[in-house]
């Protein structure tokens, strides 16, 4: 099977609310595919349509080769899932955690010690087997919280936000062990609001905003084909400017972007740029020049900056 | 629905790590009233239906575990398995439905019943308050009004949004339950009206059947108690899935 999920046209409102508007996608065996947005550009409710807390009331969701209105056990059974919110069982050890949710896929209690001492070991988290959840940091926890949904051996893991309040050091962990993970052919569905973490792990994500797909692509094919290779970030008040600032940088051959407060540059020959702006009354000092990201793909395609 | 058995098997397992702390609500207040009612009020009242004041009470304590244990297991328990420690968003990420998951937790409710209900019979029995052995039978009791109270408490916690509003359950109905449902004094005592209303009251029949079977009077009509609260307990079934799959499942 080439694709895990296929995605047509998925619609869905609550109350007058419409929080996906025909969004079609579809995540091929063993890739890692991202859904970069804002909170509340419709990433989560695809997600739980996936992983069966939503319904699918318009367009069809087919996983490993099945629709439904909602993804039954079956194919939950070949998933995993890790929410947006750590929900560990926090009367519990760390080892019994896992215990406990081997028995919700019908692992035995010997089937699932045995598989989360590995578990525990491939997240390194062994030492803390007999520790109560509540004393973990905030990265151990999102640990044993990927830990727990992969007691059933997932062809498909479902990320939700994976690190989201996570410090870098503890960021890059995890996303040492998703590589980890996808190096042994796990589908990783994740989605995020960093912009690194999906540069960093995404082979392919698309873009959401309100509720729509504006882009899809591996990172570097999207900066390609919606960005000129260069940007300055101009870092001063946009009222203390000079009038004809974004004018001249247009004429230049140049974009001009401007993001709330904000003002971003972007030019095939961004030295050429560079080097004018003093004469253009805006002190290089206070700019910054760097290559386009995804970013500023987010931030051209959204019209808003990251949060 | 069969994996509701696993949605169990995962309550039991917390369970065994915090049985001590449930202590506490489930056990010691029906004690509380025992020896409140039985030991102080009891030294005015001479005898009730034939039975010393602390005798008649004693068996509608055990009952009255059981309602306490499945309606706030399944009222703040699963409230806060639900809104605070997302347990039901776990869950559900397992193969198991929500027809499951919200079986699992009326059984947990039930399995609570019994457990905390045969405390306070063990307590009894060691004042030498249990007269037959029928009470041998008191399990099933306990697990019907277990069943009834949890499948209650379900429905409606499926109702509120906010923890507050489950005091108005608890006040509302479970309180005038246990005030008006037979286990301080006889119902006949009660205005017609009101004798009546009992009917509707599972924690009535509860009463009954723990009374008859700890005092060994096995009336005929017990098994119309009995055939009440399987009932109330068939009747309320469908609606708790359906209620909390409406709030669950988007």
């Amino acid at each position: 099977m080439d694709n895990v999920i296929i995605a047509e046209s998925l619609g869905k409102c609550f109350g007058a609310f419409r929080a996906l508007n025909g969004v079609s996608f579809s995540v091929r065996a063993g890739e890692c595919f991202g859904f970069l947005g804002h909170n509340g550009a419709g990433k989560s409710t695809t997600m739980k349509m996936i992983y069966g807390l939503s319904t699918v009331d318009e367009g069809i969701l087919t996983l490993f080769g099945q629709s439904h209105r909602l993804t039954p056990p079956a194919i939950k059974a070949q998933m995993g899932v890790v929410p947006q919110e750590d929900n560990l069982d926090t009367e519990l050890t760390v080892l019994e955690n896992l215990e406990t949710y081997g028995g919700l896929f019908g692992l035995s209690r010997r089937e699932a010690r045995v598989r989360a001492q590995e578990l525990l070991d491939f997240m390194g988290l062994s030492n803390k087997a007999a520790d109560n959840v509540e004393s973990l940091s905030g990265g151990l926890k999102r640990r044993l919280v990927i830990a727990r949904s992969l007691m059933n051996h997932p062809q498909l893991v479902v990320l939700d936000e994976p690190t989201t309040g996570l410090d870098p050091q503890a960021r890059h962990l995890v996303w040492q062990k998703l590589r980890a993970l996808k190096a042994e052919g796990v589908t990783l569905l994740l989605t995020t609001h960093y912009m690194e973490e999906a540069s960093q792990l995404c082979d392919r994500l698309v873009l959401m905003h309100e509720g729509l797909i504006l882009a899809e692509g591996s990172p570097p094919e999207l900066v390609k084909k919606h960005m000129p290779p260069c940007a300055i970030e101009v870092r001063l008040p946009f009222d203390s400017l000079p009038q004809d600032f974004a004018d001249k940088v247009t004429a230049a051959g140049g974009e001009v972007l401007r993001v709330a407060d904000a003002l971003f540059l972007y030019a095939v020959d961004g030295k050429k740029l560079w080097d004018q702006l003093d004469a253009w009354g805006v002190p290089r000092h206070a700019c910054f020049l760097r290559a386009a990201t995804l970013e500023d793909v987010f931030l051209k395609l959204t019209g808003r900056g990251p949060e | 629905m069969m994996k509701a058995m696993r949605v169990l098997v995962r309550h039991m397992r917390v369970f065994m790590k915090t049985w001590k702390h449930n202590l506490m609500y489930n056990v010691a207040e029906p004690l509380l009233y025992l020896s409140a009612m039985g030991f102080g009020l009891g030294l005015f009242v001479q005898e009730v239906n034939g039975v010393s004041y602390i005798e008649f009470i004693a068996p509608g304590m055990i009952a009255l575990s059981g309602m306490y244990s499945a309606t706030f297991e399944c009222t703040y328990g699963t409230f806060v398995r639900i809104y605070y420690e997302k347990t039901f968003h776990s869950m559900l990420a397992a193969p198991v439905t929500i027809t499951d998951v919200i079986w699992g937790e009326i059984l947990y409710g039930a399995v609570k019943s019994i457990l905390f209900g045969l405390v306070i019979l063990g307590v009894i029995a060691a004042l030498g308050l249990i007269k037959s052995p029928a009470v041998i039978l008191l399990p099933l009791v306990l697990g019907l009004t277990g069943l009834v109270f949890a499948e209650l408490a379900i429905c409606f916690t499926a109702l509120v949004k906010n923890i507050d509003y489950l005091n108005y359950y608890i006040t509302l109905i479970i309180t005038p339950f246990f005030l008006f449902g037979g286990l301080y004094f006889p119902v006949d005592a009660l205005p017609p009206l009101a004798q009546t209303l009992n009917w509707v009251n599972p924690l009535y029949h509860s009463v009954e059947l723990c009374r008859a079977l700890c005092l060994g009077n096995l009336a005929p009509g017990l098994g119309m108690h009995a055939g009440i609260l399987i009932g109330m307990a068939a009747l309320a079934s469908p609606f708790p899935v359906k209620l909390m799959e409406r709030k669950i499942i988007s």
